[in-house]
């Protein structure tokens, strides 16, 4: 119980303080609508093309507002010691982390809900299948969430976490699927694109909006959840090993 | 170990702890113990390895080697395992710049698990013992230096812990905050409170302090009860004595015609005078004016701690920080 007062506080804590702060929250909206309608114009092919993008926008949204989370939560308090607060306070290791993260993860799906809840205005999404694209966002979020977290625990400053996801993200918008079929990439390009988190998420959340799916749903989800358990189990290492040296 | 001797539970017990960093060894084989119910200080200069011992115990850093034991409980291998029994007070402020006063309480209570209620209660009992109401619904930003050391002290003690621990809590503010500081640190520890407390402070951790630790480069080179550790000083008498103009070899004139004294230069123009007889100051005033000094003031000292630091370090006592008078007023 007692664990729970806090794994709670400091979700909410972090809420508070930097998630539902106006400059965040009006990011949150302006960048997944920024993507949507850059998108829609070049496509250019009127309202039906909304619906093959989507997946593609949904992911971005998700992968850029939480990966960008984590070098304040979690970076930019270690920079200023608050975080040693945490550290000495009698929480799991595990348990803390998941609550540095929570938060992230939440902010990802309300990114998430952006876009979709836009191209319902447009288009028909009757026939997206909730069964596949609720558990692939909330996978998709905690994968990209956990990979902000590994770079902002392996990293002492801001910038340096906002360098490394850039590192990251920008490659992924490509090399995932996103936009473009992996099967036209290079072949030199595609083992890569099979070893980011994105490909499996994207594939999942094609397959549930306009249903051809590349890989068995099976495969994405487990995919993911590897995905997702081993970002976490690194970070966790890394914060023993560095923040706790 | 004297503190096991006495019979109490250990709180905290420390056996050839080391840590290095690179090439440089901040803590060398640091052996001590601390009874339930006790003040130990832990007196050191810079760079001692205050701040190194304290992260180890309180799970913040990792021994190389050497065992922790908190509360009974073995910390070496698992460093949150007794986290739950402490508070902690660090040497530079880590509360939340863009909280209040009263979120920043209330959270560090929920980190410790206090419900809602229990939060808000004891937060407002400790602003209040603090004098900090007024400023509890300002962003911690916001605060001064005093008033964020005194809201750290309320955070490091919002769960009640059993052990507090707290690193240098009175560096860098005025002598009016530091008071309030000592006072509530003294009532805590009236009210049962084990405390570790490290300090450049001599005076500091004469007047708080039951047991003290003299730490220099990462060792402990004296440990004992303040009363014994006084006991060799107690018997000498001391004055200091200030003159304005430069005078050159005054300390040696003043050996050669009172070679029943012991003169130690201090600086230009002041010179510390011990002896284990009463000092007549008298005569030396004369002496001095009639070499050409002009006497400024000559003054008694109480014989204190600092003086024994310095025997036992053979460190000047400038090694160590004097408080700043800078009196400000009480917040
Ligand atoms: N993270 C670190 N990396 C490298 N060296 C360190 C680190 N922390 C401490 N040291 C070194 O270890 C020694 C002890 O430092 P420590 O901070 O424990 O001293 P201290 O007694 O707390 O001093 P102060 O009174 O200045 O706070 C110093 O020489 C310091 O430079
Ligand atoms: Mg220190």
């Amino acid at each position: 119980m007692k664990r729970w007062i806090a794994f709670w506080n400091i979700v909410a804590k972090d809420m508070r303080a930097y998630y539902l702060k106006p400059p965040n929250i009006s990011w949150g909206l302006i960048f997944p609508l920024a993507w949507t309608g850059m998108l829609f114009i070049r496509t250019g092919s009127g309202l039906e093309s909304i619906l093959s993008v989507l997946p593609g926008v949904v992911c971005v949204s998700i992968l850029f507002g939480t990966t960008s989370m984590l070098a304040v939560t979690v970076t930019f308090e270690k920079k200023n010691r608050a975080f040693e607060r945490l550290l000495v306070a009698p929480v799991p290791l595990e348990l803390l982390m998941l609550a540095k993260t929570g938060g992230a993860i939440a902010f990802g799906v309300a990114n998430a809900l952006v876009p979709i809840i836009l191209a319902s205005f447009l288009v028909d999404l009757s026939q997206l299948d909730a069964g596949v694209v609720v558990p692939a966002v909330l996978l998709i979020a905690t994968a990209s969430t956990f990979l902000g977290l590994f770079i902002a625990v392996a990293v002492s400053e801001v910038f340096e976490a906002q360098t490394f996801s850039n590192f990251f993200r920008f490659p992924m918008l490509f090399l995932c699927g996103l936009f473009f079929p992996i099967a036209k990439l290079p072949a030199l390009l595609r083992p890569l694109s099979y070893a980011l988190p994105l490909t499996y998420g994207a594939d999942l959340l094609r397959g549930g909006i306009v249903g051809g799916n590349a890989l068995p749903y099976a495969l994405d989800f487990a995919a993911l959840l590897a995905f997702c358990l081993t970002l976490f189990a690194a970070s966790l290492w890394n914060v023993r090993r560095r923040w706790i040296a | 170990m004297n503190a096991t001797a006495c019979g109490a539970a250990p709180a905290i017990e420390v056996a050839g702890l080391r840590k290095s960093f690179g090439s440089v060894e901040a803590v060398s084989g640091l052996s001590f113990a601390v009874v339930r119910g006790e003040f130990f200080g832990f007196l050191g200069p810079n760079g001692a390895g205050k701040t190194t011992t304290i992260n180890m115990l309180i799970g913040l850093a990792r021994p190389d080697a050497g065992t922790i034991r908190v509360g009974g409980i073995d910390c070496t291998r698992n460093p949150k395992a007794a986290q739950s029994l402490i508070g902690v007070v660090p040497d530079e402020s880590n509360l939340y710049p863009e909280l209040t006063g009263f979120d920043n309480l209330s959270f560090c209570a929920a980190l410790y698990g206090l419900p809602k209620a229990e939060r808000t209660a004891r937060a407002r009992e400790l602003l209040a013992a603090f004098g900090l109401e007024k400023a509890a619904d300002r962003r911690f930003g916001g605060y001064s230096k005093g008033m964020r050391r005194k809201l750290a002290i309320a955070a490091g003690v919002i769960h009640r812990p059993e052990m507090l621990f707290l690193d240098e809590p009175t560096t860098g503010i005025d002598v009016a905050s530091a008071r309030q500081i000592r006072q509530f640190l003294s009532d805590i520890h009236r009210a049962g409170t084990t405390v570790f407390l490290t300090t450049h402070y001599i005076e500091e951790a004469e007047r708080l302090c039951g047991r003290i630790a003299f730490i220099v480069s990462g060792r402990i080179v004296r440990e004992d009860t303040v009363a014994r550790l006084l006991d060799p000083v107690k018997g000498r008498h001391l004055v200091r004595i200030e003159w304005n103009n430069r005078a050159g070899e005054m300390c040696a004139r003043l050996a050669a015609a009172f070679p029943e004294l012991s003169f130690q230069p201090e600086g230009p123009g002041l010179v510390r005078v011990e002896s284990g007889e009463p000092v007549r100051v008298g005569p030396l005033v004369r002496f001095l004016e009639e070499a050409g000094a002009e006497v400024a003031e000559a003054r008694r000292l109480r014989p204190s701690l600092e003086d024994v630091f310095v025997q036992v370090t053979g460190l000047a006592a400038g090694a160590l920080g004097r408080e700043e008078e800078k009196g400000g007023h009480a917040a």
